[in-house]
């Protein structure tokens, strides 16, 4: 069987389908080879499943906070297994849902894992047995990524976890250690703190979220710690001593070796890009630090070949994968593509409270400016000083704004508090589109919204904050 | 059949431009894609691409004629065995009007364009057929604190829009129009202000020009009641279509004097005295930053009412720092006026590598005797500086007493 397209996608995770569909929108025979689930880790086992969980955990928060709201009730209690099952049920729908797209766009989806035989050549292998043999001028590689296993924490699917077992609890544990305070990392331990759980953060750095804005970082340590979550920065776990009934965890900090008993271990120290049996060396595609060499059109420099998403390298996020996709396509198809800007990629994480950010942080801004002789304004508004956060008993939280002091340039934008992460949005279309902060002080925001307060951060550069 | 060449539309609302400069002569072979000519607009200056071959038979309108109506034809070009016999018959036959060829289309169209590889690239938005520019509000910012024109540049960005990186190529605002970009420092001694390029290349060239070129001065009295009355006889007619300085009747006499004292529009070479072949007068313009010289080309080929426009916008440009560098790089002979700040007579330092520079001091009444009898009349006071190498003060003189003469007998430039 031979099978000749336009263009061949490798994986249907965000990064893939969203490519697939594009193409066929601009007119081209397109395939999809997808050895799993379509939709991959996002829409499976990553970013919809959890926040179907961390929705869950918010309600049980709420729950315990009737009583600021003039509400009484008693035997609150929740059903794991319930819960884990409508995560999986949003999944499962989200997944069909890319099913439908792909085929409403005439996609051919290939079940099985594809590999290279030469540049313009795949095979597709299912269960051992190649099912197939497509060729195509344009194949793009979006294989994804995986979690990182470090030597000595393995995960075991038991005790010791990876994101995909710790969304799928089968009994609530009582105790959990988190190794690594990424994103990841800290939707589950806020996760599970709030459904109930004892949780210990480790973290190499000195700070967790250390992706962050420094001070933002700092209130969300603070917010955790004061939800009882135990932090330990510049910490190591060096041993995992794993037990029947739970683990003890051997972890050096800076003030000393601890023996932490858990009954679970969530590892969640980074990813590395799926980039094995793809028939990389064979075509002879670059990969450096198990990820995909490309340039800013996703081209591998083998011709005909390319990568996009996770694949290819940090940030590992759904919507760059979706947008590298995008630019990949509209590259081939000869369209007025524009390379991704990577300080423009918002980054979100769904915690309580949640965090969300764009752009360079302070410290970063500060130093760039330094080196080139400029300088810049930062702006701050905390949620105390809005009336709707206030309303929703949601007085905690903090908007800031980096510019360069000259242009008015939005250099970057860090929020922490309720809702962030659906509002970060604001500033990601205004840095993108190059709005200064003059512009966006003209902008008129609505009353009463919590975006009040990105208005007000922005007034605050320019030194002109109304409400606090 | 010759092939017209034709003035193109480089924009949807553009109806005239300027032929600013011919980059091929009569007899050169013309390939497909050679640059052909220089066309100007209010925005850019674009360079005129031929689609046709052949040779370029005849060019209908010269050098530096402004207000050439779009579709007129501006030249012919002969196809291969064609001779010049054949363009008499064709010249009078009816161009077919061209229409707009943006640059990425220059293979469709007879002629096409594309924006100088160095200039600055055309309008953006006029491409984009839309008289609105289309840029976002940081370079918008960046565009007005150094000084560059948004109309001058491509957007990279959606929908062409102009988003900073593309001011990061953008050229620098012409030398004239360089800002300021550091602050005056006060120190212990007063307040130092850093030097602008303009400033230091203006700084550079006196003093290498003091030191490098003997220069002598040589004085003349023109009357010039003559010339204050013809110009104002020629300026109520005008209807406002033009409205004549005295500098451009000078600037008319100096090319003149030129055309008529060869020695005079020479330069110094290592090699040789270099006598130029066309007349080209450049005016000074005096900046808030520093001088500089734009040019009128072939100015002896040129009426007053053209060269009053054509100074007029040169000098406007140089103000506004949208001086292309071929319109101030070069010119045989400067003249430089001070008479609006009612300067009698001055020195001026030659600007190499030309050979003189005419001060051009105030027209005022002065005392004067006529046939041996005192009485008033309107004199200016004109002051040669030579570069002695190449003109000897017999010469100065020569070239001096001509330009009088034209001053003084103003009818006498009709010829």
């Amino acid at each position: 069987m031979d099978d000749k397209f336009d263009l061949v996608v490798v994986g249907g995770g965000p990064g893939g389908y969203v490519a697939a569909i594009r193409a066929a929108q601009l007119g081209m025979s397109v395939a999809l080879v997808e050895s799993d689930h379509l939709g991959g880790i996002c829409l499976n086992w990553g970013c919809i499943p959890t926040k179907a969980l961390l929705r869950a955990s918010e309600i049980h928060h709420l729950l315990h906070h009737l009583d600021e709201y003039g509400f009484a009730a008693d035997n609150i209690r929740f059903d794991i297994t319930k819960v884990v099952a409508r995560s999986r049920k949003v999944a499962r729908r989200l997944s069909m849902g890319v099913s439908g797209l792909l085929k409403k766009n005439k996609v051919k989806v290939y079940d099985g894992r594809g590999r290279l035989t030469a540049p313009h050549t795949l095979v597709v292998e299912k269960d051992g047995k190649s099912v197939a043999e497509i060729t195509s001028p344009h194949i793009i590689l979006a294989t994804g990524a995986r979690a990182r296993q470090v030597p000595g924490l393995e995960a075991d699917g038991d005790r010791v976890w990876t994101y995909r077992e710790a969304m799928i609890p089968a009994t609530m544990p009582k105790s959990l250690l988190i190794v690594g305070s990424g994103a990841i990392g800290i939707e589950f331990a806020s996760f599970y703190r709030q459904m109930g759980a004892a949780v210990t953060v480790v973290e190499v750095l000195d700070r967790i979220l250390p992706v962050e804005d420094e001070e933002i970082s700092a209130l969300a340590a603070k917010a955790f710690t004061a939800q009882g979550i135990v932090l330990h920065t510049k910490s190591k776990v060096t041993k995992l001593d794993r037990r029947a009934d739970g683990v003890t965890a051997t972890v050096v900090t800076p003030t000393g070796e601890l023996k932490i008993d858990v009954e679970r271990v969530i590892s969640a120290v980074g990813i590395v890009g799926n980039v094995e049996n793809l028939g990389l060396e064979a075509a002879g595609v670059k990969v450096d630090k198990a990820h995909v060499v490309i340039n800013q059109w996703g081209e591998t420099g083998v011709k005909g070949l390319y990568a996009i998403g996770d694949l290819v390298g940090p940030p590992w996020l759904a919507h760059k994968a979706s947008h590298e996709g995008v630019v990949c396509v509209e590259h081939i198809a000869g369209k007025d593509a524009h390379p991704l800007d990577v300080t423009s990629i918002p980054g979100c994480t769904y915690s309580m409270p949640q965090i969300a950010s764009v752009g360079l942080t302070e410290a970063r801004a500060k130093a760039e400016a330094q080196a080139s002789g400029r300088e810049i304004k930062v702006g701050r508004f905390p949620y105390v000083g809005n009336g709707k956060a206030i309303a929703l008993g949601e007085p905690e939280g903090l908007v800031k704004t980096v510019f360069d002091a000259a242009t008015g340039e939005l250099l970057g934008a860090h929020m922490i508090g309720a809702e962030v992460t659906e509002l970060i949005q604001g500033y990601v279309v205004a840095k993108t589109h190059e709005t200064t902060a003059q512009a966006l002080a003209e902008t008129i925001f609505p009353h009463p919204t919590l975006s009040e307060t990105m208005h007000e951060s922005v007034l605050d550069a320019l030194g002109r904050r109304i409400h606090f | 059949m010759p092939i017209p060449v034709t003035m193109p539309a480089l924009s949807p609302t553009m109806t005239e431009g300027r032929l600013a400069r011919w980059r091929k002569a009569e007899g050169d072979t013309v390939a497909s894609g050679d640059v052909i000519a220089e066309i100007e607009t209010d925005k850019a200056t674009m360079e005129l691409e031929a689609v046709d071959e052949g040779t370029l038979g005849r060019i209908v309108v010269p050098e530096g004629s402004s207000g050439v109506k779009v579709n007129a034809v501006i030249a012919m070009l002969l196809e291969e065995g064609e001779d010049k016999s054949a363009l008499d018959r064709k010249i009078e036959a009816k161009a077919t009007p061209i229409p707009m060829t943006p640059p990425s289309l220059a293979g469709e169209g007879r002629v096409g364009v594309s924006p100088q590889t160095q200039a600055p690239a055309p309008p953006a938005a006029k491409l984009n057929g839309s008289a609105r520019i289309l840029a976002s509000p940081l370079a918008r910012t960046l565009a007005r604190d150094r000084g560059i024109d948004l109309a001058r540049l491509k957007g990279s960005g959606p929908g062409g829009r102009i988003v900073q990186r593309d001011l990061a190529s953008a050229p620098a605002a012409a030398p004239a129009h360089a800002k300021q970009t550091h602050a005056p420092l006060p120190t212990e001694q007063g307040t130092l202000i850093p030097h602008n390029n303009v400033r230091r290349i203006t700084a550079e060239r006196l003093a290498e020009a003091w030191r490098t070129i003997p220069h002598i001065y040589l004085s003349i009295d023109c009357t010039v009641d003559a010339l204050l009355q013809a110009r104002e006889n020629l300026n109520t007619r005008a209807e406002s279509s033009y409205k004549l300085s005295v500098n451009d009747f000078v600037v008319r006499a100096v090319a003149f004097a030129l055309r008529a004292v060869p020695e005079m529009n020479a330069q110094w070479t290592a090699a040789g005295t270099l006598r130029l072949a066309s007349v080209d007068v450049a005016i000074a313009v005096a900046l808030p930053s520093g001088l500089i010289t734009p040019i009128v080309r072939r100015a002896d080929q040129k009426g007053l009412a053209e060269i009053s426009a054509e100074v007029k916008a040169l000098a406007e440009k140089a103000r506004a720092g949208k001086l292309m560098p071929e319109e101030y790089q070069g010119g045989g002979f400067s003249i430089s006026n001070l008479g609006m700040f009612g300067i009698k007579n001055f020195g001026a330092i030659v600007n190499p590598p030309q050979a003189g520079i005419l001060a051009v001091g105030a027209a005022d009444k002065r005392p004067v005797v006529k046939n041996g009898a005192l009485g008033t009349a309107s004199v200016i006071t004109l002051t040669l500086s030579c570069d002695h190498r190449v003109v000897d003060g017999a010469i100065g003189a020569k070239f001096l007493t001509t330009a009088k003469g034209f001053l003084e007998e103003p009818m006498t430039m009709l010829l």
